[in-house]
């Protein structure tokens, strides 16, 4: 029996127990992490998961049954459960449940990779971890750590409305990070960005990031973060790096225009979102120079996709343009509840989980500048990168980040390096406030967003570059 | 669908003959194999809108062969086992040395085999049903979200030195709010029971919540005297356990933990504790070191930190059993912690209001200016080594005056180093009744006590 096969069979015997609507994702996934600390190999880990995942809807109500195995019986078995439990679900039920129309595509698709992560030597890959660990340590790294992780995915989608998709995802990605402990503190610095970067793409992404060249550098800097004078507290101009910026949109837009948040489906966990879809199209959300773009279609950016887990095709479409929130991530369903005519943003992680609206690349079109530029044209201020902490409110509203590394802007020059730099901000206010953008996007990976009960772990995009905000409350400490 | 049924163990012992096999008799090996049955009800905008379920075995598998280690891990039985094998075996032989391994855990009894409960493992999506349609009947007409969990693991741990255990655990869980047009309210408990999660009670509790906290007022920053309910409590126990007690971030002076200073009030103790008829978890962990119960702090002092085969080796000291798949990288971290209180065994009971239970309100009342804090949101670390986090309230916080509860506020953003809350003469009472609240994610299950701090360090108000 093939993949397609049992995904099928799962959805036949949904419909025949009762169900409206089904469908079904068989995947196989390949997962291999390799860890690295001060110059030795402390672990390598390869798992392999395969299963099957079945949505029923009845009447309203949806039920998801998985099981990892990929039999006939087991097919059959799963669908049928899905569709008992949603029968139960529609003892507590909720209003008609539509799904926006969408092309039952027949199709296969693949993620770029020109060199397969999985077929890299071991050797070749602990060496690249071991060494520059090593490097980062004998310059001063109390902890020096590093890591690569590789996900190979191939899914199977099939659905009662006649989609049948296969998908080919191929994901990885490194980092390393140099921490070293003084009196009463410790200080980090990464490259590239806190955890790695990360990209649907093949090890030609690690290549390219060269971390050997950074291992120094990194350990140089924790170092001289331990003397440098503390952020001063106060209202400022700040200029974010396009990695903090990155963690920023995901924080206060991403998450803020998922519509089952707006429709309050995460209320309860996640939370809400201080959107109001009567507000959409008209609403403001930055300055005019603040473009964000849902754009799952981007070469290479990890929250890329031919199809998303409900069979709708990748698309681009705005988020916020000039400044004015038009577009949110949306699934079929929720997009009928709120009377929108487009999905495509559900995902799932892995066969076991629930498809729900994800963020796919959400990220900035680029702006005018440069960094270079923003840096000259500030007179006081300062200039904050790389991530260190994160918290929002349950309305992605109210914001604090902690970066690693800050420096004084002071008449159009970078200053003293400053320890512990933190901002905090209301997200409109702050977006608000962006007056200058640089063109230097970078497409960044996050790979370990969570959201949904059960708990599930989403691969995101997010092209950002530097900008600068005004009258920035930084420097907020314990 | 597998038409035979091998237990967890037949699994194993399957696992440990293919190493023999493909890697010859040197080679150490440890498999621990679990059945995780979970089923997930969730409810928002008052009706069921997710409902799934899963029945997933899980084989790990750690390899130790010619001085070099590597793990492995499948859901693939049958064929895939052997599959896992050979390419557990072929990553170790690529594997750099392990000059800090361990070895395997000797032969060693089990404290106890864990606690479970026939009907939360026979619970239907029926009975999930009714208990969340009971939540959202008793919420008074307010728009309600949540979830109602049953969760049934079943393990086996099989070495090649000859140790095996079995195991066990069930969790029942429920988690909700209720909702106004201003304000939320929660409530949340986990049991190994079915019986003891009543939707009725908790949906009750957290429209009492809602209304009570209505139209709350903004009040300025500041240093504020505070009574934090469970909830907020295990945010606290949650991050100590992650940075604090984590055996690897104490060895590599990451931790604020000092064994044997009096770091905390004489009013807190820690334990991890996994013998008691309410604790959720399995009775030994991935290296198959049997759990028991331990003080990480005692009266204040504190006592020890989580540790694993590889951490306690370094320390010179036993695996407290807190191993876990990530442990090698993150380190052991202790997720069943326990903070005791104050009066073992005294009655609490519901009460009318935005308190949580009676244990609370004789809390309330010791405090002249101060604020209730239901709960803690989005909390993260700045600065692991003191512990600073920052965060958010959430799901309801009042104002005390003299003893009452008079006004709802709205919530603060707060910067606060965890360990200088509970320091020594920084707690002024710890309630007496325990809460075990849901673990968000993987099998972590803390307890806690509400508590009365002199200060908590409120960085923001809700408009910024």
């Amino acid at each position: 029996m093939t993949h397609f096969d049992a995904a099928t069979v799962a959805v036949e015997a949904a419909l025949a127990a009762g169900a409206r609507y089904a469908d079904a994702r068989v995947m196989h996934r390949r997962y291999e992490s390799m860890n690295a600390r001060n110059g030795e190999i402390e672990e390598l880990s390869q798992n392999e998961d395969a299963g099957i995942g079945v949505r029923a809807l009845v009447g309203s109500s949806w039920g998801f049954f998985a099981v990892p195995d990929l039999s006939d019986a087991a097919a059959r078995h799963a669908g049928t459960r899905a569709t008992e439990i949603a029968k139960a679900s529609t003892s507590v039920p909720g209003p008609a449940v539509d799904l926006v129309s969408v092309v039952a595509s027949v199709d296969s698709w693949a993620s770029p990779c020109e060199i397969d992560p999985l077929g890299v030597a071991l050797s070749d890959k602990g060496d690249l971890l071991a060494n520059a660990t090593a490097e980062s340590h004998k310059h001063g790294a109390d902890v020096a750590e590093g890591i690569y992780q590789i996900w190979d995915t191939r899914k199977w989608f099939v659905s009662s409305e006649g989609h049948r998709i296969d998908q080919h995802v191929r994901e990885c990605g490194a980092g390393i990070a140099a921490t070293v402990v003084g009196e009463d503190e410790t200080q980090r610095r990464s490259y590239p960005s806190y955890r790695g970067q990360y990209g649907t793409r093949g090890w030609e992404l690690v290549d390219s990031i060269d971390l050997g060249a950074h291992a120094a550098r990194i350990a140089d800097e924790a170092k001289a973060l331990l003397t440098a004078p503390l952020c001063p507290q106060g209202e400022t101009n700040l200029i974010l790096g396009g990695e903090q910026l990155a963690l920023q949109i995901h924080e206060s837009v991403g998450h803020a225009i998922e519509l089952d948040r707006i429709l309050g489906w995460e209320a309860a966990f996640a939370g809400t979102s201080w959107l109001d879809l009567a507000k959409l199209g008209n609403l403001r959300y930055g300055s005019e120079l603040m473009n964000i773009t849902i754009d799952p279609t981007i070469p290479g950016a990890l929250g890329s996709f031919g199809y998303d887990d409900e069979g709708t095709p990748a698309a681009p479409r705005h988020a916020v343009r000039d400044g004015l929130w038009v577009g949110v991530l949306a699934g079929r369903d929720s997009a009928a509840v709120a009377g929108l005519d487009y999905a495509g943003s559900v995902r799932a992680d892995g066969w076991a989980r629930l498809p729900m609206v994800r963020m796919t690349n959400v990220g900035l079109q680029p702006g005018p500048h440069t960094l270079e530029e923003i840096i000259a044209a500030t007179d006081d201020g300062v200039y904050m990168d790389v991530n260190r902490s994160w918290s929002i409110d349950d309305k992605r509203l109210n914001f604090q980040f902690g970066c690693e590394v800050g420096y004084e802007v002071k008449n159009g020059r970078l200053g003293r390096m400053l320890r512990n730099p933190t901002y905090t901000g209301i997200g409109p206010r702050f977006w608000g406030s962006m007056d200058m953008l640089s063109s230097e996007i970078v497409a960044w990976g996050t790979p370990n967003c969570g959201k949904g009960q059960p708990g599930q772990v989403g691969h995101t995009g997010h092209p950002a570059a530097p900008a600068r905000f005004t009258n920035v409350r930084v420097g907020v400490r314990g | 669908m597998t038409t035979q049924v091998d237990t967890e163990l037949d699994i194993a012992g399957r696992v440990l003959e293919l190493v023999r096999d493909v890697a010859g008799p040197g080679a150490e090996a440890e498999v621990f194999v679990e059945r995780r049955e979970l089923a997930l009800t969730r409810f928002a905008n008052s009706y069921i809108h997710q409902n799934v379920a899963d029945v997933i075995t899980h084989v790990r598998l750690r390899l130790h062969a010619d001085g070099r280690t590597a793990v492995g891990s499948s859901t693939q039985l049958g064929d895939g086992l052997r599959s896992l094998v050979e390419r557990t075996v072929a990553a170790t032989r690529l594997s750099p040395p392990d000059p800090s391994w361990p070895g395997l855990t000797p032969p060693s009894p089990a404290v106890t085999g864990g606690n479970v409960d026939e009907a939360t493992v026979a619970a239907t999506p029926a009975d999930r049903a009714v208990r969340v349609r009971r939540f959202v009947e008793a919420a008074e007409g307010l728009t309600t979200a949540g979830y109602f969990r049953t969760n049934h693991v079943s393990a086996a741990f099989a070495n090649s030195a000859g140790h095996s255990l079995t195991g066990a655990t069930t969790e029942a869980a429920m988690d909700g709010i209720a909702r106004t047009g201003t304000s939320d309210g929660v409530a949340r408990l986990a049991s190994p029971r079915l019986a003891d999660i009543d939707g009725g009670v908790l949906g009750m509790r957290a429209a009492a919540k809602a209304l009570a906290s209505q139209n709350p007022v903004e009040l300025p920053p500041g240093q504020y005297e505070v009574v934090l309910e469970s909830d907020a409590v295990v945010d606290l126990l949650r991050n100590f356990a992650m940075w604090g007690f984590n055996g690897k971030a104490f060895l590599e002076n990451r931790s604020f933990a000092r064994l044997g200073e009096q770091q905390f009030d004489p009013a807190v103790t820690f334990v991890e504790d996994v013998t008691t008829p309410r604790a959720i978890g399995l009775p030994f962990d991935v290296e198959g070191t049997p759990k028991g119960r331990f003080e990480l702090v005692a009266g204040g002092v504190t006592r020890s930190v989580a540790h694993d085969r590889r951490t306690a080796a370094q320390a010179g000291t036993e695996s407290t059993g807190d191993a876990h798949p990530g442990s090698r990288a993150f380190g052991p971290v202790p997720l069943g912690m326990t903070m005791l209180p104050a009066a073992p065994g005294a009655p609490s009971g519901e009460v009318a209001g935005p308190a949580a239970d009676l244990s609370v309100t004789a809390l309330v009342a010791g405090v002249r200016r101060g604020l209730l804090v239901t709960d803690f949101w989005y909390t993260r670390v700045l600065d692991p080594r003191p512990l600073v986090i920052t965060g958010l309230t959430r799901n309801g916080v009042w104002l005390i005056e003299d003893g009452e509860i008079t006004t709802p506020v709205q919530n603060f953003r707060f910067t606060q180093a965890y360990p200088q809350a509970l320091a020594p003469g920084a707690v002024l009472d710890v309630g007496t009744h325990t809460v075990t609240q849901p673990g968000d994610w993987g099998s972590e299950s803390f307890v806690a006590p509400a508590v009365r701090l002199a200060s908590w360090n409120f960085t923001g108000g809700a408009s910024g």
